[in-house]
């Protein structure tokens, strides 16, 4: 599989993931939750300082529907992500070629 | 396991700051042996999906529910130091845009969820690497191991951090058993989905594979005639 389609493919299962599968995600408390509400440290969580953000807790500010604005939610996330990431990957990288590529006659 | 604000006390918060400000700043430089013009891009990629992953949550019981960290898959695919990299990227996202996991926790879940479920994953994956056969075929089922112990190795480090510092008072024992037991299972899932995902990526692109490069050096170069189409 040539490397650009295989870069397509991750992207769109990325996608699909998290802006279509994400609606059917258990919505059950994840195991520190629930260990935290069954032991009794659950009620010192506090909200946090962004819980006003127009995509917390993965939904859409504005957006009524649920499955729209979970997935949209998803999709805005996995964009940003994209960026960010790549962006500082492709910084943070060598710039010549690794060892196991250079050419032997060379 | 996205830890709130609250749950932890301000000195061990700032402690783990400090823990994963350091890791960060450590793994930026290693980060650079294994980030090249072709891995970079996979890596960015690597970062996304478990940004995506992590937003499905599977049942494990008894209303209970887990997700993908991602630690031990990041690390196969893409390289130890540059899977704490793509943790920190994902958390960061979350915190900062989804409120999932607090600010002043950010550096509790670096440190869980960037740092310890990479280095237990990547290091029970190298162990298998050097005592199993080296075939590809191994990438995928290693890399789930190192999935499955990463999780609840997580959970105790937080039960640790939540003894010297948590802010409620509660039977640490009892904290310690069920963030165990509960993460145990979690691990499992974790797991499962690692296998599939680097099973997947080695079945396609076995060169994208960071665990599996020397694998593929071992590889013997073969030619067959094909019948021509």
């Amino acid at each position: 599989m040539s490397t650009r389609r295989f870069f397509a493919a991750f992207l769109v299962v990325s996608l699909l993931v998290a802006g279509v599968a994400s609606y059917y995600a258990s919505s059950h408390p994840d195991g520190l939750e629930h260990v935290a509400e069954q032991t009794g440290f659950l009620d010192s969580a506090e909200d946090s300082a962004t819980s006003d953000s127009p995509l917390a807790d993965y939904q859409t500010e504005g957006v009524d529907d649920p499955r729209v604005s979970g997935g949209l939610a998803g999709v805005i996330g996995v964009a940003v992500m994209l960026l960010l990431s790549t962006g500082l990957f492709w910084v943070v990288r060598r710039r010549e070629p690794s060892d196991a590529s250079r050419d032997p006659g060379a | 396991m996205h830890v709130p604000d609250g749950f932890l006390d301000a000195p061990t918060s700032i402690a783990t700051g400090v823990v994963a400000a350091a890791a960060v700043a450590v793994s930026l430089r290693g980060a650079r042996r294994e980030l090249d013009d072709r891995t970079a891009p996979m890596a960015g990629l690597v970062a996304t999906f478990v940004f995506a992953a992590q937003m499905i949550n599977f049942p494990v019981g008894a209303g209970t529910s887990g997700h993908l960290m991602g630690g031990a898959l990041a690390a196969v695919l893409a390289g130890p130091w540059t899977a704490v990299l793509c943790l920190s990227v994902v958390l960061i996202v979350q915190a900062l845009l989804m409120a999932d996991g607090g600010i002043t926790a950010l550096g509790t879940n670096i440190t869980l969820i960037g740092i310890v479920t990479v280095v237990v994953g990547w290091a029970v994956f190298l162990l298998l690497r050097r005592v199993l056969p080296q075939r590809l075929s191994m990438v995928a089922p290693a890399a789930a191991v190192g999935a499955l112990l990463s999780v609840p190795v997580a959970a105790l480090v937080f039960t640790g951090l939540f003894a010297v510092g948590g802010n409620a008072p509660v039977d640490l024992g009892a904290v310690a058993t069920a963030m165990l037991g509960w993460h145990t299972v979690i691990g499992v899932g974790e797991a499962v989905i690692t296998g599939l995902v680097v099973g997947s990526v080695v079945t396609a692109r076995p060169d994208l594979v960071h665990g599996a490069r020397p694998l593929i050096a071992e590889r013997e170069l073969e030619t067959r005639k094909v019948v021509a189409s």
